[in-house]
């Protein structure tokens, strides 16, 4: 028996230890190398784990990520130059969802940039972040700082009991509604919070200085709402809330448009453009996009994985971008990129796997509703 | 009844000329959950080291290899419904297929259960 090589799997350099390494090693968790450190990617199982999360709340170390903050003179000007997002109209304590676009239009990362009081605060993905890194020195002015807080860890804490679990360790985080974000302390370290997460729950992540964070961690976990959960889990819950992964269902090959995250892009950008990459939304947005990442329900139990060709009768249309077993359906489900004609809810196509074709049918996202503590309107 | 070990993590039972064949405890456990388990029809036959069946765990899917040479005579359709008989009973009612044997001398190739403790401890 023998397992098809993990692609996250990088085995060029030496995989590093991120804070909370012994931690974890500590809580049994089963260490695999992914962009770059040793991360958990198992504690008990991928399976209980998921459905912890979505019934109590899990904590995740997501200390690989990169967390980078921004200041300096008209930095609001110099980063909406480079990026899609809105952040003069970004108010002190919010946060938004963006991307990191190419000249091309082709997606460089994905990313959540908030206001704090002194700064721009920025979380990109571990993979890349030293190549979006590079990219931001390469583009913005000399006027701007770029700090990436490589002494902080960043934990996610998910799932309906969250609240309930952080709110009794530091208090006024119930405060926050989706997308949120504030200071807090927890025993003399400084936090900073948002209320915000990619497992579809509501939750929040947590940046702190790594030196807090295994007590931090340990703290959280003495909760009885609170277990650690792995990269596995993580992978299954995002797919389940129908959010794409960087690097699999999102990469320079694909638009924001044909990704169906327009949603990134506010009304006032999408028409007056002046950021990297805007011919390709401007003319997606007027024309459509050739390509779209689109959900798929898939016919019996056979899980259809990354890499599988898509059909419509003998020809190829497309090909998936992630997919597995669903633990809150019992389904296999899977995101994959597909020609924009086969792209409407309820095209019947085939999913090749092995040699076999099974039927699937392009399907709304989320597979599971997302619960996120939005603000009343 | 004899059993026997691959270094791949399967197993094999041998009764006469018939062979059971699953994959093993420590195997289920690097795995994780088991979703799904694709089995090999009756009458397909095997050289030894041929891949012969696929198993699914909610992370990725893996080669199950046929350890011996031989003719599927029977698959374990319990494992359609319940794919985590797998995780649970590996070593019993979760084997994959049986065999007839084509060439019981490929079993000298194979690890008796100390060899593969041992094997095991080593990795």
């Amino acid at each position: 028996m023998s397992a098809e090589p993990e692609t996250e799997i990088e085995e060029e350099l030496p995989l590093q230890e991120l804070p909370l390494d012994a931690w974890h090693r500590g809580k049994g968790a089963r260490m695999v190398g992914f962009a770059g450190y040793h991360m958990p990617i198992q504690y008990e199982g991928i399976m209980a784990e998921h459905l912890w999360t979505r019934e109590h709340a899990g904590l995740f170390d997501v200390s690989h990520m990169g967390q980078l903050a921004f200041t300096g003179e008209d930095v609001d000007t110099a980063l909406e130059n480079v990026i899609p997002a809105s952040l003069r109209n970004l108010a002190v304590g919010r946060q938004r969802y963006s991307l990191l676009l190419d000249e091309e239009g082709g997606i460089l990362d994905d990313l959540m940039v908030s206001r704090r009081p002194d700064d721009i605060y920025m979380v990109v993905n571990g993979a890349t972040k030293y190549d979006d890194i590079g990219w931001l020195i390469e583009h913005l002015p000399d006027e701007v700082t770029m700090n990436l807080l490589d002494e902080h860890a960043l934990l996610a804490l998910q799932g309906p009991e969250a609240v309930t679990a952080l709110s009794r360790l530091v208090t006024g985080v119930e405060q926050l509604y989706f997308m949120d974000c504030a200071g807090f302390t927890w025993e003399g370290h400084d936090l900073w919070v948002s209320r915000s997460g990619y497992t579809g729950e509501d939750g929040f992540e947590i940046s702190l200085p790594a030196e807090a964070a295994a007590a931090f961690a340990e703290a959280l976990c003495a909760q009885p709402e609170v277990k650690p959960i792995g990269l596995g889990a993580r992978d299954s819950l995002r797919l389940e809330a129908g959010l794409p992964l960087y690097g699999h269902d999102l990469s320079p090959e694909i638009s924001a448009i044909g990704a169906d995250l327009g949603f990134a892009i506010l009304k006032k950008r999408r028409e007056a453009g002046g950021f990297i990459g805007y011919a390709r939304v401007a003319q997606e947005v007027a024309e459509g996009a050739p390509v779209k990442r689109v959900g798929f329900a898939i016919e019996g139990k056979l899980p259809a994985r990354e890499g599988a060709e898509i059909y419509a009768g003998v020809q190829k249309v497309g090909s998936i971008t992630s997919g597995g077993h669903s633990p809150s359906l019992g389904v296999p489900i899977a995101m994959g990129w597909v020609d924009a004609s086969q792209s409407a809810i309820g095209t019947a196509l085939e999913i090749e796997v092995r040699g076999k074709r099974i039927a699937a049918t392009v399907a709304p996202m989320p597979f599971v509703p997302h619960r996120y503590h939005r603000k009343p309107s | 009844m004899s059993r026997y070990f691959t270094e791949d993590h399967e197993w094999v039972d041998v009764e006469g000329e018939i062979a059971t064949v699953g994959i093993t405890n420590y195997a289920q456990e690097q795995l994780g959950d088991i979703v799904f388990v694709e089995l090999p029809e009756e009458g397909k036959t095997f050289d030894k080291g041929d891949d012969a069946a696929v198993v699914e765990s909610v992370k990725a899917a893996s080669d199950v290899y046929s350890p011996v040479s031989g003719e599927v005579v029977e698959a374990n359709g319990a494992l359609e419904d319940e794919p985590a008989l797998v995780n649970s009973d590996a070593e019993e009612d979760g084997w994959f297929f049986k065999l007839r044997l084509t060439d019981a001398g490929e079993l000298d190739s194979l690890m008796d259960e100390a060899a593969y403790t041992k094997y095991v401890a080593g990795l």
